[in-house]
Protein backbone atom coordinates (compact mmCIF):
# COMPACT_ATOMS: atom_id res chain seq x y z
CA UNK A 1 0.00 0.00 0.00
CA UNK A 2 1.13 3.58 -0.98
CA UNK A 3 2.29 6.12 1.65
CA UNK A 4 3.84 8.67 0.58
CA UNK A 5 5.83 11.44 3.26
CA UNK A 6 7.27 14.77 3.00
CA UNK A 7 10.56 13.85 2.28
CA UNK A 8 12.43 17.19 1.99
CA UNK A 9 12.12 20.58 0.01
CA UNK A 10 13.26 20.50 -3.92
CA UNK A 11 15.98 23.33 -2.85
CA UNK A 12 17.49 21.19 -0.10
CA UNK A 13 19.09 19.10 -2.11
CA UNK A 14 21.62 20.50 -4.77
CA UNK A 15 22.25 19.48 -8.02
CA UNK A 16 24.53 15.66 -7.84
CA UNK A 17 23.56 15.43 -4.46
CA UNK A 18 21.92 13.10 -1.94
CA UNK A 19 20.71 14.35 1.40
CA UNK A 20 19.33 11.90 5.02
CA UNK A 21 16.35 11.82 5.34
CA UNK A 22 15.10 9.93 8.46
CA UNK A 23 11.28 8.52 8.84
CA UNK A 24 9.53 6.51 11.50
CA UNK A 25 12.52 4.94 12.74
CA UNK A 26 13.92 3.93 9.09
CA UNK A 27 16.70 5.81 6.75
CA UNK A 28 16.79 7.06 3.39
CA UNK A 29 19.01 8.49 1.26
CA UNK A 30 17.09 11.44 -1.17
CA UNK A 31 18.98 12.26 -4.71
CA UNK A 32 19.08 14.97 -7.13
CA UNK A 33 20.29 13.44 -10.04
CA UNK A 34 22.43 15.78 -12.83
CA UNK A 35 19.30 15.30 -15.03
CA UNK A 36 17.36 17.41 -11.74
CA UNK A 37 14.60 14.32 -11.51
CA UNK A 38 14.50 12.99 -7.79
CA UNK A 39 15.09 9.80 -6.46
CA UNK A 40 15.00 7.91 -3.44
CA UNK A 41 16.96 4.40 -1.98
CA UNK A 42 16.90 3.67 1.32
CA UNK A 43 19.55 5.40 3.40
CA UNK A 44 22.56 2.66 4.65
CA UNK A 45 24.94 0.61 2.67
CA UNK A 46 23.85 -3.15 1.81
CA UNK A 47 27.82 -3.66 2.68
CA UNK A 48 28.41 -2.17 6.59
CA UNK A 49 26.56 0.49 8.06
CA UNK A 50 27.44 3.46 6.55
CA UNK A 51 25.59 6.52 5.64
CA UNK A 52 25.16 7.05 1.91
CA UNK A 53 23.77 10.88 2.12
CA UNK A 54 27.93 10.90 3.84
CA UNK A 55 28.98 9.62 -0.18
CA UNK A 56 29.56 10.75 -3.55
CA UNK A 57 26.37 11.09 -6.45
CA UNK A 58 28.40 11.04 -9.63
CA UNK A 59 25.82 10.64 -12.77
CA UNK A 60 23.78 7.68 -11.43
CA UNK A 61 26.71 6.15 -8.95
CA UNK A 62 26.20 6.81 -4.92
CA UNK A 63 29.33 6.02 -4.03
CA UNK A 64 29.53 4.83 -0.15
CA UNK A 65 31.58 6.99 2.09
CA UNK A 66 33.07 3.72 3.77
CA UNK A 67 34.62 1.33 1.51
CA UNK A 68 33.77 3.01 -2.15
CA UNK A 69 31.07 0.32 -2.92
CA UNK A 70 28.45 1.76 -6.15
CA UNK A 71 25.82 1.77 -6.71
CA UNK A 72 23.18 2.88 -9.27
CA UNK A 73 21.02 5.17 -7.36
CA UNK A 74 18.05 4.95 -9.97
CA UNK A 75 17.76 1.01 -9.87
CA UNK A 76 20.02 0.17 -6.61
CA UNK A 77 22.09 -2.07 -8.55
CA UNK A 78 25.12 -3.13 -6.97
CA UNK A 79 27.87 -2.29 -8.69
CA UNK A 80 30.37 -5.00 -7.52
CA UNK A 81 33.04 -5.24 -4.63
CA UNK A 82 32.18 -4.70 -2.13
CA UNK A 83 28.78 -4.23 -2.32
CA UNK A 84 27.08 -6.90 -3.06
CA UNK A 85 23.40 -6.56 -2.04
CA UNK A 86 21.16 -4.41 -3.79
CA UNK A 87 19.73 -1.35 -2.49
CA UNK A 88 16.14 -0.99 -2.15
CA UNK A 89 14.99 2.29 -3.97
CA UNK A 90 11.48 4.14 -3.19
CA UNK A 91 8.91 5.75 -6.14
CA UNK A 92 9.40 9.65 -5.57
CA UNK A 93 7.22 12.83 -7.36
CA UNK A 94 7.60 16.29 -6.66
CA UNK A 95 4.77 18.43 -5.71
CA UNK A 96 4.04 22.30 -5.10
CA UNK A 97 8.69 22.33 -4.13
CA UNK A 98 8.01 19.22 -1.97
CA UNK A 99 10.23 15.92 -2.54
CA UNK A 100 7.53 12.92 -1.86
CA UNK A 101 8.31 9.51 -1.59
CA UNK A 102 6.09 6.65 -0.94
CA UNK A 103 7.60 4.54 1.70
CA UNK A 104 5.24 2.00 2.11
CA UNK B 1 53.09 6.17 31.43
CA UNK B 2 50.84 3.85 33.20
CA UNK B 3 51.36 0.14 33.11
CA UNK B 4 48.29 -2.16 33.30
CA UNK B 5 48.28 -6.07 32.94
CA UNK B 6 48.74 -7.63 29.63
CA UNK B 7 46.65 -9.51 27.66
CA UNK B 8 47.71 -11.87 25.01
CA UNK B 9 47.16 -11.01 21.75
CA UNK B 10 45.72 -13.19 19.08
CA UNK B 11 45.94 -12.21 15.46
CA UNK B 12 43.79 -15.03 14.07
CA UNK B 13 40.69 -13.65 12.53
CA UNK B 14 38.92 -16.57 13.58
CA UNK B 15 39.99 -16.88 17.53
CA UNK B 16 39.72 -15.15 20.90
CA UNK B 17 40.94 -11.11 20.21
CA UNK B 18 38.13 -11.29 17.44
CA UNK B 19 35.54 -13.29 20.32
CA UNK B 20 36.17 -10.52 22.07
CA UNK B 21 36.35 -6.94 19.42
CA UNK B 22 33.12 -8.31 18.73
CA UNK B 23 31.47 -8.30 22.00
CA UNK B 24 33.45 -5.13 22.88
CA UNK B 25 31.74 -3.32 20.25
CA UNK B 26 35.15 -2.54 18.65
CA UNK B 27 34.59 -4.46 15.53
CA UNK B 28 32.25 -2.51 12.91
CA UNK B 29 32.58 0.57 15.68
CA UNK B 30 31.69 4.21 15.09
CA UNK B 31 34.71 6.06 14.50
CA UNK B 32 35.46 9.45 15.01
CA UNK B 33 35.92 12.05 12.15
CA UNK B 34 36.99 15.71 11.85
CA UNK B 35 33.96 18.02 11.09
CA UNK B 36 34.47 19.31 7.44
CA UNK B 37 31.17 20.99 6.05
CA UNK B 38 29.63 18.88 3.78
CA UNK B 39 30.17 21.15 0.57
CA UNK B 40 33.74 21.52 1.09
CA UNK B 41 33.78 17.30 1.75
CA UNK B 42 31.74 17.40 -1.61
CA UNK B 43 34.70 19.19 -3.65
CA UNK B 44 37.96 17.07 -2.20
CA UNK B 45 35.72 13.60 -2.81
CA UNK B 46 35.35 14.84 -6.65
CA UNK B 47 36.92 12.70 -9.27
CA UNK B 48 38.69 13.24 -12.12
CA UNK B 49 40.79 10.99 -14.35
CA UNK B 50 43.76 13.56 -15.20
CA UNK B 51 45.86 13.23 -12.49
CA UNK B 52 46.16 9.62 -12.32
CA UNK B 53 46.48 9.74 -16.45
CA UNK B 54 49.13 11.71 -16.35
CA UNK B 55 50.94 9.94 -13.42
CA UNK B 56 49.75 6.19 -14.94
CA UNK B 57 51.35 7.32 -18.20
CA UNK B 58 54.67 8.18 -16.21
CA UNK B 59 54.32 5.08 -14.48
CA UNK B 60 54.50 3.14 -17.55
CA UNK B 61 56.61 4.97 -19.50
CA UNK B 62 59.52 4.61 -16.38
CA UNK B 63 58.81 0.64 -16.24
CA UNK B 64 59.21 0.37 -19.89
CA UNK B 65 62.36 2.42 -19.98
CA UNK B 66 64.26 0.73 -17.04
CA UNK B 67 62.97 -2.90 -18.41
CA UNK B 68 64.38 -2.24 -21.53
CA UNK B 69 67.50 -0.54 -19.94
CA UNK B 70 68.28 -4.04 -17.65
CA UNK B 71 67.47 -5.79 -21.24
CA UNK B 72 70.12 -3.81 -23.20
CA UNK B 73 72.87 -3.69 -19.84
CA UNK B 74 72.20 -7.13 -18.35
CA UNK B 75 75.76 -8.73 -17.80
CA UNK B 76 77.26 -5.50 -16.97
CA UNK B 77 77.21 -3.42 -14.11
CA UNK B 78 75.41 -0.84 -16.04
CA UNK B 79 72.32 -2.93 -15.24
CA UNK B 80 72.14 -2.16 -11.67
CA UNK B 81 70.93 1.52 -12.03
CA UNK B 82 68.03 0.04 -14.19
CA UNK B 83 67.50 -2.62 -11.94
CA UNK B 84 67.30 -0.07 -8.85
CA UNK B 85 64.73 1.81 -10.71
CA UNK B 86 62.55 -0.57 -12.14
CA UNK B 87 62.41 -2.82 -8.81
CA UNK B 88 61.05 -0.15 -7.35
CA UNK B 89 58.85 1.02 -9.75
CA UNK B 90 57.42 -2.70 -9.89
CA UNK B 91 57.78 -3.59 -6.46
CA UNK B 92 56.50 -0.82 -4.30
CA UNK B 93 55.30 2.01 -6.50
CA UNK B 94 52.47 -1.24 -7.38
CA UNK B 95 51.18 -0.90 -4.04
CA UNK B 96 49.88 2.82 -4.30
CA UNK B 97 48.43 1.92 -7.09
CA UNK B 98 46.59 -1.06 -6.04
CA UNK B 99 45.77 0.95 -3.00
CA UNK B 100 44.24 3.78 -4.88
CA UNK B 101 42.16 1.94 -7.02
CA UNK B 102 40.93 -0.54 -5.24
CA UNK B 103 39.38 2.11 -3.45
CA UNK B 104 38.10 3.55 -7.13
CA UNK B 105 39.43 7.06 -6.43
CA UNK B 106 42.16 7.42 -8.23
CA UNK B 107 40.58 7.59 -11.74
CA UNK B 108 36.76 8.86 -12.43
CA UNK B 109 36.44 6.04 -14.82
CA UNK B 110 35.71 2.72 -13.23
CA UNK B 111 37.23 0.33 -15.69
CA UNK B 112 40.51 2.53 -15.49
CA UNK B 113 40.67 2.35 -12.27
CA UNK B 114 39.95 -1.63 -12.42
CA UNK B 115 42.32 -2.37 -15.18
CA UNK B 116 45.27 -0.84 -13.04
CA UNK B 117 44.32 -2.36 -9.61
CA UNK B 118 44.67 -5.79 -11.39
CA UNK B 119 47.98 -4.96 -12.89
CA UNK B 120 49.21 -3.81 -9.86
CA UNK B 121 47.97 -6.75 -7.57
CA UNK B 122 49.90 -9.21 -9.86
CA UNK B 123 53.28 -7.44 -9.60
CA UNK B 124 52.71 -7.46 -5.91
CA UNK B 125 51.69 -10.99 -6.17
CA UNK B 126 48.35 -10.70 -4.28
CA UNK B 127 44.89 -12.38 -5.16
CA UNK B 128 42.90 -8.98 -6.26
CA UNK B 129 39.81 -10.36 -5.12
CA UNK B 130 40.84 -11.24 -1.50
CA UNK B 131 42.89 -8.13 -0.77
CA UNK B 132 40.22 -5.99 -2.26
CA UNK B 133 38.00 -7.57 0.46
CA UNK B 134 40.83 -7.49 3.02
CA UNK B 135 41.43 -3.79 2.64
CA UNK B 136 37.58 -3.74 3.56
CA UNK B 137 38.02 -4.98 6.58
CA UNK B 138 40.87 -3.18 7.08
CA UNK B 139 39.42 0.43 7.26
CA UNK B 140 36.18 -1.19 8.82
CA UNK B 141 38.54 -2.00 11.80
CA UNK B 142 41.48 -0.30 11.69
CA UNK B 143 44.24 -2.15 13.74
CA UNK B 144 41.62 -3.80 16.13
CA UNK B 145 43.33 -7.06 16.96
CA UNK B 146 41.42 -10.42 15.62
CA UNK B 147 39.63 -8.11 12.91
CA UNK B 148 42.33 -6.30 11.24
CA UNK B 149 43.63 -8.52 8.21
CA UNK B 150 46.67 -6.13 7.44
CA UNK B 151 48.47 -5.50 10.67
CA UNK B 152 51.91 -5.14 9.37
CA UNK B 153 54.41 -5.48 12.72
CA UNK B 154 51.97 -7.24 15.64
CA UNK B 155 52.73 -7.26 19.30
CA UNK B 156 55.43 -8.05 20.38
CA UNK B 157 57.37 -6.59 17.51
CA UNK B 158 59.22 -9.21 15.66
CA UNK B 159 61.97 -7.03 14.99
CA UNK B 160 64.05 -9.72 12.83
CA UNK B 161 60.77 -10.17 10.72
CA UNK B 162 60.42 -6.39 10.46
CA UNK B 163 63.67 -5.97 9.03
CA UNK B 164 63.65 -9.13 6.48
CA UNK B 165 60.32 -7.18 5.07
CA UNK B 166 62.82 -4.60 3.66
CA UNK B 167 64.08 -7.92 1.22
CA UNK B 168 60.67 -8.69 0.54
CA UNK B 169 61.86 -12.85 0.87
CA UNK B 170 59.13 -12.84 3.87
CA UNK B 171 56.29 -11.83 1.73
CA UNK B 172 57.13 -13.35 -1.17
CA UNK B 173 57.38 -16.96 0.80
CA UNK B 174 53.78 -15.83 1.76
CA UNK B 175 52.52 -14.49 -1.24
CA UNK B 176 53.58 -17.34 -3.81
CA UNK B 177 52.78 -20.10 -1.76
CA UNK B 178 49.23 -18.62 -0.99
CA UNK B 179 48.29 -17.94 -4.41
CA UNK B 180 49.38 -21.68 -5.09
CA UNK B 181 46.95 -22.75 -2.48
CA UNK B 182 44.11 -20.61 -3.64
CA UNK B 183 44.75 -21.63 -7.02
CA UNK B 184 44.00 -25.26 -6.09
CA UNK B 185 40.81 -23.82 -4.65
CA UNK B 186 41.44 -23.51 -1.30
CA UNK B 187 40.65 -20.35 1.15
CA UNK B 188 42.19 -20.32 4.57
CA UNK B 189 39.64 -19.52 7.26
CA UNK B 190 41.11 -16.31 7.87
CA UNK B 191 40.22 -15.94 4.30
CA UNK B 192 36.75 -17.20 4.22
CA UNK B 193 36.43 -14.90 7.24
CA UNK B 194 36.09 -11.74 5.26
CA UNK B 195 35.86 -12.91 1.24
CA UNK B 196 31.79 -13.48 1.28
CA UNK B 197 30.91 -16.83 0.34
CA UNK B 198 29.15 -15.35 -3.10
CA UNK B 199 32.74 -14.01 -3.86
CA UNK B 200 35.46 -16.42 -2.75
CA UNK B 201 35.20 -18.65 -6.13
CA UNK B 202 36.35 -15.35 -7.88
CA UNK B 203 39.01 -15.13 -5.75
CA UNK B 204 40.46 -18.84 -6.71
CA UNK B 205 39.45 -18.21 -10.48
CA UNK B 206 42.40 -14.58 -9.86
CA UNK B 207 45.29 -17.05 -8.25
CA UNK B 208 44.99 -19.53 -11.07
CA UNK B 209 45.54 -16.34 -13.83
CA UNK B 210 47.86 -15.41 -11.62
CA UNK B 211 49.50 -18.62 -11.46
CA UNK B 212 49.53 -19.21 -15.13
CA UNK B 213 51.23 -15.91 -16.17
CA UNK B 214 54.09 -17.05 -13.81
CA UNK B 215 54.40 -20.64 -15.54
CA UNK B 216 54.29 -18.91 -18.96
CA UNK B 217 57.22 -16.72 -17.48
CA UNK B 218 59.06 -19.70 -16.67
CA UNK B 219 58.58 -21.20 -19.75
CA UNK B 220 60.09 -18.50 -21.56
CA UNK B 221 62.81 -17.89 -19.60
CA UNK B 222 63.70 -21.76 -19.70
CA UNK B 223 63.31 -21.38 -23.68
CA UNK B 224 65.81 -18.69 -23.54
CA UNK B 225 67.64 -19.76 -21.20
CA UNK B 226 67.92 -16.80 -19.68
CA UNK B 227 67.03 -14.95 -16.48
CA UNK B 228 66.07 -11.75 -17.88
CA UNK B 229 62.00 -12.85 -18.18
CA UNK B 230 61.85 -13.64 -14.21
CA UNK B 231 63.88 -10.64 -13.11
CA UNK B 232 61.00 -8.79 -14.94
CA UNK B 233 58.17 -10.09 -13.52
CA UNK B 234 57.99 -12.11 -9.93
CA UNK B 235 61.36 -11.31 -8.77
CA UNK B 236 61.48 -7.50 -8.56
CA UNK B 237 58.65 -8.69 -5.43
CA UNK B 238 62.26 -9.16 -4.20
CA UNK B 239 64.72 -6.57 -4.82
CA UNK B 240 62.07 -3.65 -5.66
CA UNK B 241 59.95 -4.28 -2.57
CA UNK B 242 61.83 -1.89 -0.11
CA UNK B 243 59.90 1.42 -0.45
CA UNK B 244 57.46 -0.16 0.00
CA UNK B 245 58.12 -1.20 3.63
CA UNK B 246 59.85 1.72 4.15
CA UNK B 247 56.74 4.27 3.53
CA UNK B 248 54.05 1.39 4.16
CA UNK B 249 55.05 0.18 7.87
CA UNK B 250 55.41 3.92 9.18
CA UNK B 251 51.50 3.72 8.47
CA UNK B 252 50.62 2.55 12.05
CA UNK B 253 53.38 1.14 13.82
CA UNK B 254 53.88 1.64 17.27
CA UNK B 255 50.49 3.83 17.79
CA UNK B 256 47.69 2.25 19.65
CA UNK B 257 45.52 -1.08 18.53
CA UNK B 258 42.08 -1.77 19.67
CA UNK B 259 40.79 1.96 19.84
CA UNK B 260 38.37 4.03 17.02
CA UNK B 261 40.14 7.50 16.37
CA UNK B 262 42.64 6.78 13.16
CA UNK B 263 44.18 10.00 15.28
CA UNK B 264 45.75 7.23 17.30
CA UNK B 265 46.25 4.75 15.14
CA UNK B 266 47.33 6.26 12.04
CA UNK B 267 50.21 8.45 11.38
CA UNK B 268 50.76 10.77 8.84
CA UNK B 269 54.39 11.58 7.21
CA UNK B 270 55.92 14.65 5.55
CA UNK B 271 57.69 12.60 2.06
CA UNK B 272 60.00 13.70 -0.05
CA UNK B 273 58.32 14.15 -3.73
CA UNK B 274 59.90 11.20 -5.13
CA UNK B 275 58.69 9.06 -2.35
CA UNK B 276 54.87 10.94 -2.64
CA UNK B 277 55.11 9.78 -6.30
CA UNK B 278 55.76 6.55 -5.84
CA UNK B 279 53.47 6.35 -2.80
CA UNK B 280 50.52 8.21 -4.16
CA UNK B 281 50.39 10.88 -1.10
CA UNK B 282 49.63 7.55 0.93
CA UNK B 283 51.86 9.63 3.53
CA UNK B 284 48.51 11.76 4.36
CA UNK B 285 47.37 8.41 6.44
CA UNK B 286 45.11 9.66 8.95
CA UNK B 287 43.12 11.55 6.24
CA UNK B 288 42.82 8.77 4.05
CA UNK B 289 41.28 6.78 6.64
CA UNK B 290 39.14 9.47 8.37
CA UNK B 291 37.89 10.11 4.15
CA UNK B 292 38.59 7.12 1.82
CA UNK B 293 36.84 8.85 -0.61
CA UNK B 294 39.36 11.66 -0.86
CA UNK B 295 41.39 10.71 -3.97
CA UNK B 296 45.14 10.91 -3.47
CA UNK B 297 45.64 14.06 -5.17
CA UNK B 298 43.34 15.71 -3.34
CA UNK B 299 44.86 14.40 -0.08
CA UNK B 300 47.63 17.48 0.55
CA UNK B 301 44.48 20.14 0.41
CA UNK B 302 42.88 17.57 2.64
CA UNK B 303 45.77 17.70 5.01
CA UNK B 304 45.86 21.65 5.35
CA UNK B 305 42.02 21.89 5.83
CA UNK B 306 41.87 19.13 9.10
CA UNK B 307 45.31 19.45 10.38
CA UNK B 308 44.34 21.72 13.58
CA UNK B 309 42.63 18.49 14.77
CA UNK B 310 45.39 16.21 14.22
CA UNK B 311 48.35 15.24 15.47
CA UNK B 312 51.71 17.19 14.21
CA UNK B 313 52.76 15.04 11.46
CA UNK B 314 56.02 14.13 11.71
CA UNK B 315 58.20 15.82 9.35
CA UNK B 316 60.31 13.07 8.22
CA UNK B 317 60.53 9.19 7.77
CA UNK B 318 63.47 9.24 9.60
CA UNK B 319 62.03 11.68 12.05
CA UNK B 320 58.97 8.49 12.50
CA UNK B 321 61.50 5.74 12.78
CA UNK B 322 63.49 7.75 15.67
CA UNK B 323 60.17 8.15 17.37
CA UNK B 324 58.71 4.40 16.58
CA UNK B 325 62.43 2.57 17.53
CA UNK B 326 62.27 2.71 21.59
CA UNK B 327 58.76 2.21 21.45
CA UNK B 328 59.29 -0.85 19.67
CA UNK B 329 62.03 -1.87 21.92
CA UNK B 330 59.59 -1.25 25.05
CA UNK B 331 56.81 -3.63 23.42
CA UNK B 332 59.23 -6.40 23.48
CA UNK B 333 58.79 -6.32 27.13
CA UNK B 334 55.46 -4.53 27.45
CA UNK B 335 53.20 -5.49 24.60
CA UNK B 336 50.62 -2.87 25.79
CA UNK B 337 52.67 -0.19 25.70
CA UNK B 338 52.00 2.25 22.52
CA UNK B 339 53.19 5.72 21.50
CA UNK B 340 50.06 8.14 22.16
CA UNK B 341 50.68 11.35 20.21
CA UNK B 342 49.73 14.17 20.97
CA UNK B 343 47.20 16.66 19.91
CA UNK B 344 47.77 19.75 19.43
CA UNK B 345 45.40 22.72 21.42
CA UNK B 346 43.29 23.42 18.65
CA UNK B 347 42.14 19.78 18.39
CA UNK B 348 39.04 17.68 19.79
CA UNK B 349 40.41 16.09 22.39
CA UNK B 350 40.77 12.29 22.13
CA UNK B 351 37.26 10.98 23.51
CA UNK B 352 36.47 8.25 26.27
CA UNK B 353 34.04 6.53 23.93
CA UNK B 354 36.30 6.37 21.15
CA UNK B 355 39.22 5.20 22.68
CA UNK B 356 38.83 3.52 26.37
CA UNK B 357 37.32 0.40 24.88
CA UNK B 358 40.47 -1.10 24.97
CA UNK B 359 40.75 -2.97 28.70
CA UNK B 360 44.76 -2.79 29.01
CA UNK B 361 46.68 -0.41 27.06
CA UNK B 362 50.16 1.43 28.34
CA UNK B 363 50.82 4.66 26.63
CA UNK B 364 53.50 7.03 26.26
CA UNK B 365 53.19 10.13 25.35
Amino acid sequence: MADWVEACAVDDVDEEDVIRFDHGGRSFAIYRSPENTFFATDGFCTHEKAHLADGLVMDDIIECPKHNGRFNYKTGQAKGAPVCVNLKTYPVRVEAGKVMIDIG
Amino acid sequence: MTTASSTKRDYSLVGESTRRAIESGLASAEWYHTDVPRKTMKELMQRTDGPAIRDTIIWIAAILGSAAGIVRFWGTWWVVPFLFVYGVLYGSSSDSRWHECGHGTAFRTRWMNDVVYHIASFMLMRNPVQWRWSHARHHTDTIIVGRDAEIAVMRPPDLIKAALAFTGILDFRYSLPTLVRQAFGTLSDDEKSYIPQMEQHKAVIAARWHMIVYAATIAVAIALRSWIPLVLIGLPRLYGTWHMVLTGLLQHIGLADNVTDHRLNTRTVYMNPVSRFIYWNMNYHVEHHMFPMVPYHALPKLHELIKHDLPVANPSMWHAYREVWPVLLRQLKYEDFYLKRELPPTAKPYRGEFHDLDITAAAAE
